[in-house]
């Protein structure tokens, strides 16, 4: 029999690269994977922060990783377990009048009737509108313009996709989607509690304050009445285990291996460099860095044409998020909370102005001192993170910019305390309970994970980097202009957050081309094979 | 009683252009109006000695050209006198030109940055490639997405077809102008502070948004989507004042026999079985027609002027959530003599020019951070024009007419009602910041009018005194102006028709929404239609 399986590199083991790599070696290609960091995973790890704590370091909370790839790669077979599943979102009150909502479900003492209506109809609302996007995850991007079948078929079904939301519905979305959660927060709900902790969720990793449009599809990017998950072990067991799945597909993982060149041979890529300065020659690479990351370091700008490296330079990823963990000597006790509601997903944003407040200074570049922030508890559910008695903080705190005026150096200290004085006022306490901190500024997150800016989607998630346009229109579809050079990270449709969709997808139009014989490298003779 | 064909509420420029077009095609109009004066905020008013001010609108570009023909405006004596040019001054002292005659523009540029200087002419030719593209919307009737009429799947084909026609690549360049920032869109072209500044100010002005914020981009086009004879982008002064607009049409509209009563401000929009049957005014009077089309405000259309149980609560909910929040002022001011400003040094010819504060996107976006805390811009943007340089009916000889713009001004102070305080604070903060650019100022000022969004709704009746008739962000353009399944200027009720800028295609001295609701009533009531289609470019 003839082998069909091409020689494929794939630069980066985040998740995308795993699913990417599993997705074709299980299509019987010759995968190797290089990792910079010692061990797989990207942003989606577990690691020790202090001794004997250990952390989600990266993403700390699951929500939309694609049941089917899930399904596609038996992660649960590979060691994938959940501590904790359907996790609602707590407001925190300094007063100890805190709401929950998850999906349609209100309460607490926070909450008032007219909101427990209105959420009705908003979750039924904005559930239908999520799912539409949702369904567009596991999709190619059409091209626009363009006059072929797939394309205009592609659209045709989007259309049609809103056309079925029903008049009502359908008016609603062609509304809101391009808008900001300001305004159609205040038109739904009375609570400002309320208001406030959806409005995060609409700012939530991205370089907008509630106030900015595009929040609202950043919300329904983001919106999952099934709730939020807690891997057992942290998120480095679903990479973990997406790793275990790539090599028992035949993918060969080596971490601990920097590519420092994309080589090109005239006008195609064939292989990598290593920072060591071995060659790996393959057919196709595959880059799950961040598209300014391999086009404009990997590759080079000036390999490619000028309106395309334009496009490249002015990509948007100015990180606004950082990450504060913190142990525990015991579980903080959060104003007017119980144990099971402090192991929900807790956030600090008591009105939607004090969110806007807060995203003010990231435009100036200076972080918030009164930051908004998504707490998570992760050693409540999950025993192998901390000793007994023992506790993780891990928490989101919006905004502090990768670029910050006079540097990181000296300002981790201050937003520290900051974050500090602001967690004592919902936790009395807290401060004495904290036997180490850990706070990584994008800046940090961007030297840990490589991804440029700090960035969680590599490329803002905003209307104007979205679907066709993301990252850039001409590598929108997963392959750049370079022959035999694909994207399959957070950079490409539909974006970051643990979901894997980008990487599958790129594995698809990876595998269709070499079947094709399109990706720019000429077809495997007899003997190759 | 008399009963009329139609009756226009509110003489503005939309009002009245619907009104003459309604009469040129045979209906008997009734335009009512509530000020003693007509042209709403395309006004021209004597309010100091011999002193014309544009105390609203000042500037005009946008007026449709298919328009100003169809009503014979040059004949009813409106003339656009074209201004050239603009001055961004920056608080270093220095300042930016830009010139009637490119190569002096381009050389001034390359003065501030030889690369911006080079990427001037890409940033203007793909601004005006989206003029040219929207421009042939503006004057037709948007398509309802969710029917499935043939009229309006015909439409949206048409819009599809007028899209895929600008090729792949200007398709994602249209879809990301149209929703990102104006910041970060000149960062794709330029890299000098003044220079972004400069560019920045026409997307925010009369936006309750920052240059930050995204969607500001497209309000670009509110200032660079007009002409003025045939000369794309370009800004004249209607001479006389914009009250040259308005009358001209007036007397377009009286030529052809139409009534207009003026003093006559609207109570009540009467309606009998689900059918509008006329108005009620304050003085309690009525007047009665089948037909009534208000050039309103939609929130004061419906919330203040009908009675709530003919309109369903959906509707009305809707109409309380319709976004109008002003964030514009403007000193109107009588001078002694031209200001001179250190910067220019004698430089004459930028003074008759469009005149602009501000140095950095930076100060811009916090200007905007003041309205959204409730309060006027300490260092505000300022767009400064001196009309009677060019039109010299606007003041007496050697005496200058100024008119300044400033963004932002909320139209609450904190939450509360303006005083007269605030005003005269707002003001002394507006004048002291032109002071500071040039120097003895405030002693040529011989009377100057202040108008907040509180002026602007009590005088002008612009709800929240927000200059376009509502925000124009991407939930209230196109087909969700004003309100999803109400943008074919067709109200709730039959016989009901809107007119104003609170519809498609918003605000701007454009006339076109009154033109695009005189078709649609014409087409209702089965009459020729006198309205021009738009046309296209080249």
């Amino acid at each position: 029999m003839t082998d069909r399986g091409r020689r494929i590199i794939i630069i980066g083991a985040g998740h995308n690269g795993l699913v990417c790599a599993a997705t074709l070696a299980r299509a019987g290609h010759h995968v190797t994977v290089f990792e910079a960091a010692t061990s797989v995973g990207g942003a989606a790890i577990t690691r020790e922060f202090a001794p004997g704590f250990r952390v989600s370091a990266g993403a700390h909370l699951l929500h939309a990783l694609d049941p089917a790839i899930a399904r596609e790669m038996k992660l649960a077979d590979h060691g994938l377990d959940y501590a904790a599943t359907g996790l609602g979102t707590v407001g925190l009150d300094p007063d100890g009048q805190w709401l929950r909502y998850l999906g349609a479900e209100l309460e607490g003492p926070g909450a008032s009737d007219a909101d427990r209506e209105a959420i009705k109809t908003f979750d039924r609302q904005f559930g239908r509108f999520a799912a539409l996007l949702r369904n567009l995850r596991g999709q190619v991007p059409p091209r626009l313009g363009t006059r072929d079948r797939g394309d205009l078929l592609a659209l045709g079904k989007l259309g049609w996709a809103i056309r079925r939301l029903g008049r009502d519905d359908m008016r609603e979305f062609l509304r809101i989607a391009g808008i900001n959660v300001y305004d159609v927060l205040n038109e739904r709900f009375e609570s400002p509690l309320l208001k406030g902790a959806i409005s995060l969720d609409g700012t939530l990793g991205t370089f907008a304050g509630p106030r900015s449009n595009n929040t609202v599809f950043n919300l329904l990017n983001r919106y999952d009445d099934q709730g939020y998950a807690i891997p057992a072990g942290g998120m480095g067991t679903v990479t973990a285990a997406m790793a275990d799945a790539a090599r028992q597909a035949g993918a060969d993982i080596r971490t601990g291996c920097p590519v420092r060149r994309v080589m090109m041979d005239f006008d195609r890529a064939c292989g990598v460099r290593l920072e060591t300065g071995d060659e790996h020659t393959a057919d196709v690479v595959i880059s799950n860095a961040d598209p300014r990351t391999t086009l404009g370091e990997l590759l080079g700008l000036q390999r490619l044409e000028a309106g395309f490296a334009h496009r490249v330079k002015h990509i948007r990823a100015k990180g606004g998020v950082a990450k504060l963990h913190l142990a525990l000597d015991g579980l903080p006790a959060f104003n007017g909370l119980d144990e099971a509601l402090t192991g929900q997903r807790l956030v600090i944003a008591p009105d939607p102005d004090y969110v806007e407040r807060a995203f003010n200074h990231a435009k100036y570049g200076e972080f918030s001192a009164q930051p908004a922030m998504e707490i998570t508890i992760p050693s409540l559910h999950d025993n192998r993170l901390a000793a007994p008695g023992q506790h993780v903080l891990s928490a989101n705190v919006q905004w502090a910019p990768h670029d910050l005026k006079g540097g990181w150096n000296g300002a981790r200290r201050h937003l520290v305390e900051a974050c500090l004085l602001m967690l004592e006022q919902y936790a009395p306490g807290i401060r004495d309970q904290v036997l180490h901190h850990e706070l990584r500024s994008p800046w940090d997150l961007a030297a840990e994970f490589g991804n440029a800016g700090g960035h969680w989607h590599h490329a803002e998630l905003t209307l104007d980097q979205s679907m066709m346009l993301r990252p850039v229109p001409g590598a929108a579809q997963y392959a750049t202009p370079v022959n035999g050079l694909y994207l399959c990270g957070a950079g490409s449709h539909p974006g970051g957050g643990i979901m894997g969709n980008a990487g599958r997808n790129a594995a698809w139009v990876v595998d269709r081309d070499l079947a094709a014989g399109t990706t720019g490298t000429p077809e495997p003779t007899e003997d190759e094979a | 009683m008399k009963k009329y064909d139609a009756i226009v509420i509110g003489a503005g420029h939309n009002g009245i252009a619907n009104a003459a077009f309604l009469q040129k095609a045979g209906l008997d109009v009734l335009l009512v109006e509530k000020n003693d004066w007509i042209g709403g905020a395309s006004v021209s008013r004597n309010l100091h000695e011999d002193w014309i001010y544009s105390n609203c609108s000042y500037v005009c570009s946008l007026l449709r050209p298919e328009v100003y023909r169809a009503l014979d405006l040059a004949k009813y004596g409106l003339q656009v006198v074209p201004y050239g040019g603009s001055v961004t001054f920056s608080s270093d002292g220095d300042y930016l030109g830009r010139y009637t005659d490119p190569d002096a523009s381009r050389r001034e540029y390359q003065r501030h940055s030889p690369r911006d200087a080079d990427a001037l002419h890409r940033y203007e030719r793909d601004v005006m490639r989206q003029c040219r593209f929207i421009r042939q919307f503006l004057l037709r009737t948007a398509p309802d997405p969710t029917s499935f009429k043939p009229r309006d799947l015909l439409e949206l084909l048409h819009i599809g077809r007028e899209l895929w026609a600008l090729g792949e690549d200007t398709i994602y360049d249209t879809m990301r102008f149209y929703t990102m920032s104006i910041a970060d869109y000149l960062d794709e072209y330029f890299e000098n502070p003044l220079i972004k500044a400069a560019k920045a100010g026409s997307g925010i002005i009369g936006s309750a948004m920052g240059v930050m914020s995204p969607g500001t981009a497209y309000v670009l086009l509110h200032h660079a989507m007009g002409d003025v004879d045939g000369t794309a982008g370009a800004w004249g002064f209607a001479r006389g004042g914009m009250g040259a607009i308005a009358n001209a049409m007036q007397a377009c509209f009286e030529d052809h026999g139409g009534t207009t009563i003026t003093g006559a401000s609207v109570e009540q929009i009467t309606t009998r079985g689900g059918h509008v049957t006329g108005v009620a005014l304050a003085n309690g009077d009525e007047h009665r027609a089948d037909t009534v089309v208000s050039n309103m405000t939609l929130p004061r259309t419906f919330l203040e002027c009908m009675d709530p149980k003919d309109l369903l609560p959906e509707f009305l909910e809707k109409c309380r959530n319709f976004k109008i929040r002003g964030s514009s002022g403007k000193l109107n001011i009588a001078l002694d003599g031209l200001p001179e400003f250190t910067a220019l040094r004698g430089n004459t010819e930028l003074l008759c020019a469009d005149m602009h504060l501000v140095d950095s996107i930076e100060k811009l976006e916090r200007a905007y951070d003041d309205w959204k805390d409730g309060h006027w811009s300490r260092e505000p943007y300022l767009d400064m024009l001196i009309p009677s340089l060019t039109d010299p009916t606007m003041a007496p000889p050697g005496k200058h007419f100024m008119s300044v713009f400033v963004q932002y001004v909320p139209p609450k102070i904190e939450g509360r009602d303006w005083t007269d305080a605030d005003r005269d604070a707002f003001s002394d903060n507006v004048l002291n910041r032109i002071e500071a650019y040039a120097p003895g100022f405030r002693d040529k000022v011989m009377h100057v009018e202040v108008r907040t969004p509180r002026e602007l709704e009590n005088e002008v009746g612009l709800t929240e005194g927000n200059i376009f008739q509502g925000e124009l962000t991407m939930d209230q353009l196109l087909f969700n102006r004003p309100i999803p399944g109400y943008a074919q200027y067709r109200g709730p009720v039959k016989g009901l028709y809107m007119c104003g800028s609170s519809n498609h295609p918003g605000g701007g001295v454009m006339a076109a929404p009154g033109a695009n609701a005189a078709r649609e009533i014409l087409r209702d009531l089965r009459r020729p239609n006198t309205v021009p289609e738009g046309w296209t470019d080249d």
